[in-house]
């Protein structure tokens, strides 16, 4: 029998239309993945299962558990349902969890809202799930709570929280788009084993093929609010019905081509940097230890050369990134661009900030929201002695809008006019506003969609041929940095090791973190590859 | 927890001396000769200069100073000027009014504001929602002495429940004292009530908005259980920020109040004091408040750390 059978969903929220005729079904034991892009009203999908739709909703058509109608129950039957036979995970981890209360708690809480057990029994199991998801007690003990976890750790508290109860149904959304390529395998094996072993449906919603092409059993495909295409995983793969899957197949993907880099001209030299934390103390008289997160690190990072860095979170990337910028002092080692040091006394250096720039991750947050695009882009001239007035500037304006691919028009709007991909596309103007001979992208891509991130990824490599750009490329996406960069740096508790031209390292990986990283990343299969 | 506690302490021992030096330099710098003010223009010098030396407004600042707050230290704030009583003997009188009176008027607003706060948060942009934050617009409009002429008129004259004004002491029994202060203690909450009820509503509103509230709801939690469970202790920390700032402001800034039901309490000694230039009167309820301030600054930071675990592991 059928354990999950949606029929002719449609949902509006205050009249906007957000799903429309949606089928899908997932039998027990069943892995069943949603993809598509943000928008696409995967995640309504998902929250129109559990009924926790945002205020204004209004559901039409049929959704059964077991063949009983969730839709005409009432928020009581429904509250008795969550947790106990629908289970769900969401994709922040660092957020999902309440702060002030111990893991343990809120692992119990599952089970003593729905009173399960007693409480005596219900901590014996909340230890057995939280042992099963990887956190046994021993080194876990119940009484953590969660900023003392790792976001791999706490998504997996997250998971105890939702199997506490073995619900038939298991619904997660994004389950580790937040995560790091190696934590992401680890959960996701994680969430196929519970599948195995308790004969759960897993209802997977994602935006990237690439993460549950080898896991689940059945794909389906939306867009604006409708399934386009919907199949078992290999039928689809191989055989790609509708134009919008293959865009997200070769999206998920995507390479682009990078012009040859010029001869080789050191501009930014890494040398010997170590950049050190002090712990807070252990006691009154106890001299205060100090973590490296950046030790003995070198590299030489040519002009028009772009290079990239990968590692874990927690690695040193972003440290290494800010001392580069001269956002930190190092306590050894040199930083030198173009022969100058980044870094003067313990001041950073006007004549070298003003020769790089840099674009980070979130395009939401990045940008003061009461300033008009024209101002915001230019913030960085603030950094030069004579920056340019009246019409060069609205000159200089209007060819960086064009470069990023927006219209000159767009100066005078505000950020929350724009979506996620074009923000990205103005902080990559507002980079490249003062031809800076270095750009550093800090996970710049992360936060995109698949379609997205291929669009920003062809920008940049515009950008490479028309501005013959230098950058730093830091990310944890491996598909990425493999097709736009010419060389890589692999980082690892503070340290490179092991960096080399990028098809080379990625080919032939030498230093066995470099090959957990290549093994871990989710790939596509080969064979949906489309014909050139 | 026991390190961040240490911690906060030695900060306010800090603080605490830093205040000290700053108001006695004040006053040190304000205009006017207590002497020739007590003894009027045509005084002696000998004779100011014998009240000078009673007074202890003789020998070096730093003297002075080591004075002043050596004195404090063991419970000596010296002398009135005006009135030639011990000082700590009028300030512990006034405080016996005070600080009833704040605690009194602080616990009201308290459990005014946080069932309002809550109640109002839980039916967001609905008709009882709209009521709170309506009357709560009106608590902050409203001046609280017209309150209190109000709670005179109705409680006092019409139905002759409470006494207009005055404080019968606590010899009488604590029921007679509390009952004398309860119409000025209203008059007092009401405004903060009003102020607590709507950070807590806003508090709340952002908590609500939290993914571990919807994770919650995912684990099977009513709306009104996940609220209670995760939502309220979250939202403690501006609260208690808030009533911190409440408790310092209704220890000192009660004079108004203070002066429409006839209360002996600090807010009025110290106007007193600084009419009659009784300068030694306003450094030491300057210092006290000061003390209380920081006092109940650290009491609100060992709140926070026993609602927040991060501050507590965070040294």
């Amino acid at each position: 029998m059928t354990l999950l059978r949606i029929k002719n969903l449609s949902l509006s929220i205050h009249g906007a239309p957000i799903l429309k005729h949606v089928d899908l079904s997932i039998d027990h034991g069943q892995i069943v993945a949603v993809t598509g892009e943000s928008g696409s009203g995967k995640s309504m999908t998902a929250l129109a299962v559990m009924q926790l739709l945002p205020n204004g909703a209004e559901v039409d058509g049929s959704i059964q558990l077991d063949g009983a109608g969730l839709l005409t129950r009432s928020e009581a039957q429904m509250c008795a349902l969550r947790g106990a036979s629908i289970g769900m995970v969401f994709q922040e981890p660092m957020t999902a969890l309440n702060p002030v209360k111990t893991v343990g708690d809120q692992v119990m809480e599952t089970i003593l809202i729905h009173k399960a057990m007693p409480p005596a029994q219900a901590r014996t199991r909340a230890q057995e799930v939280l042992a099963r998801v990887g956190l046994p007690a021993d080194r876990f003990p119940l009484s953590r709570y969660p900023h003392e976890l790792s976001g791999g750790q706490r998504q997996r508290v997250v998971i105890a929280m939702a199997i506490a109860l073995r619900p038939k149904l298991l619904i997660a959304d994004e389950p580790t788009t937040a995560l790091d390529v190696t934590t992401q395998a680890q959960i996701l094996d994680l969430l196929e084993g519970l599948v195995r072993e308790y004969d759960m449906g897993l209802l997977m919603i994602t935006h990237d093929l690439a993460v549950v092409a080898d896991m689940a059993d059945q794909i389906i495909v939306m867009r604006h609010g409708e399934v386009v295409e919907n199949g078992a995983t290999n039928d689809l793969l191989h055989n790609m019905q509708h134009p919008y899957t293959r865009m997200l197949f070769e999206a998920s993907d995507h390479q682009v081509t990078l012009p040859e880099p010029p001869e080789p001209l050191p501009l930014l030299e890494v040398n010997q940097v170590v950049r050190e934390y002090r712990l807070p103390r252990t006691g009154m008289f106890v001299r205060p230890r100090h973590h490296r997160a950046v030790e003995g690190v070198s590299f030489t990072l040519n002009r028009g050369e772009r290079l990239g860095l990968v590692g874990e979170s927690g690695c040193g990337k972003s440290t290494l990134t800010r001392a580069i910028l001269g956002l930190e002092e190092v306590q050894s080692g040199q930083i030198r661009l173009d022969g100058q040091p980044v870094f003067t006394g313990h001041k950073p250096n006007l004549a070298v900030r003003r020769k790089m720039q840099v674009v980070f991750q979130d395009p939401f947050g990045s940008f003061n929201p009461r300033h008009r695009v024209a101002r915001l882009i230019t913030e960085p001239f603030h950094l030069l002695d004579t920056p340019p007035t009246g019409s060069d500037r609205q000159d200089r304006i209007a060819e960086m809008l064009k470069a990023v691919g927006l219209s000159p028009d767009d100066a005078g709007k505000y950020i929350h006019e724009f979506s996620g991909g074009q923000r990205q596309r103005i902080a990559i103007a507002r980079a490249l506003i003062i031809r800076p001979e270095l750009i550093l992208f800090d996970e710049a891509v992360s936060a995109l969609d698949v379609s997205v991130r291929a669009q920003i990824l062809d920008l940049l490599a515009e950008l490479c041929e028309a501005y013959d750009l230098t950058y730093l490329f830091i990310s944890h996406d491996l598909s990425v940095v493999r097709t736009v960069t010419d060389r890589v740096l692999v980082m690892q508790s503070g340290r490179i090791v092991e960096q080399g031209a990028t098809d080379q390292v990625f080919t032939t990986p030498n230093h066995p973190y470099t090959q957990t990283l290549i093994a871990a990343a989710p790939r596509l299969p080969e064979f949906g590859k489309i014909p050139a | 927890m026991l390190r961040y506690a240490l911690k906060r302490l030695i900060s306010l021992l800090i603080s605490l001396a830093v205040a000290s030096v700053v108001i006695f330099a004040v006053i040190e710098v304000a205009p006017g000769d207590p002497a020739s003010f007590m003894l009027g223009v045509n005084a002696q010098e000998d004779t100011l200069a014998a009240l000078r030396a009673e007074l202890g407004l003789d020998g070096s600042k730093m003297q002075r100073y080591l004075n002043w707050v050596g004195g404090m230290l063991v419970g000596d704030f010296g002398t009135s000027y005006t009135y030639r009583t011990p000082v700590s003997q009028m300030i512990a009188d006034r405080l016996w009014v005070s600080l009833p009176l704040a605690l009194y008027a602080l616990t009201l607003s308290t459990v005014i504001a946080f069932p309002a706060g809550i109640y109002a948060a839980a039916r967001r942009g609905k008709p009882g929602d709209l009521v709170v934050m309506g009357s709560t617009q009106l608590g902050i409009a409203v001046p609280n002495f017209w309150f209190a002429m109000m709670l005179v008129l109705i409680f006092a004259i019409n139905l002759r429940w409470f006494n207009a004004g005055g404080f019968v002491g606590w010899s009488n029994g604590m029921w007679a004292g509390l009952h004398s202060l309860t119409l000025p203690a209203i008059a007092l909450a009401l405004p903060q009530a009003a102020i607590l009820a709507r950070v807590m509503r806003s508090a709340l509103l952002d908590i609500l908005g939290e993914d571990f509230m919807r994770t919650a709801r995912a684990k099977g939690l009513s709306r009104r259980q996940a609220l209670w469970r995760h939502g309220v202790r979250n939202a403690l920390i501006p609260v208690l920020t808030i009533i911190g700032l409440q408790f310092s402001f209704l220890l000192a800034g009660s004079i108004i109040i203070e002066q429409v039901f006839y209360l002996p309490g600090l807010g009025r000694l110290v106007f007193q004091a600084i009419s009659a230039r009784d300068l030694i009167v306003v450094e030491s309820v300057v210092m006290l408040l000061v003390f209380a301030v920081i006092t109940v600054n650290f009491l609100v930071d060992l709140a926070y750390a026993a609602v927040d675990p991060r501050l507590r592991s965070r040294t």
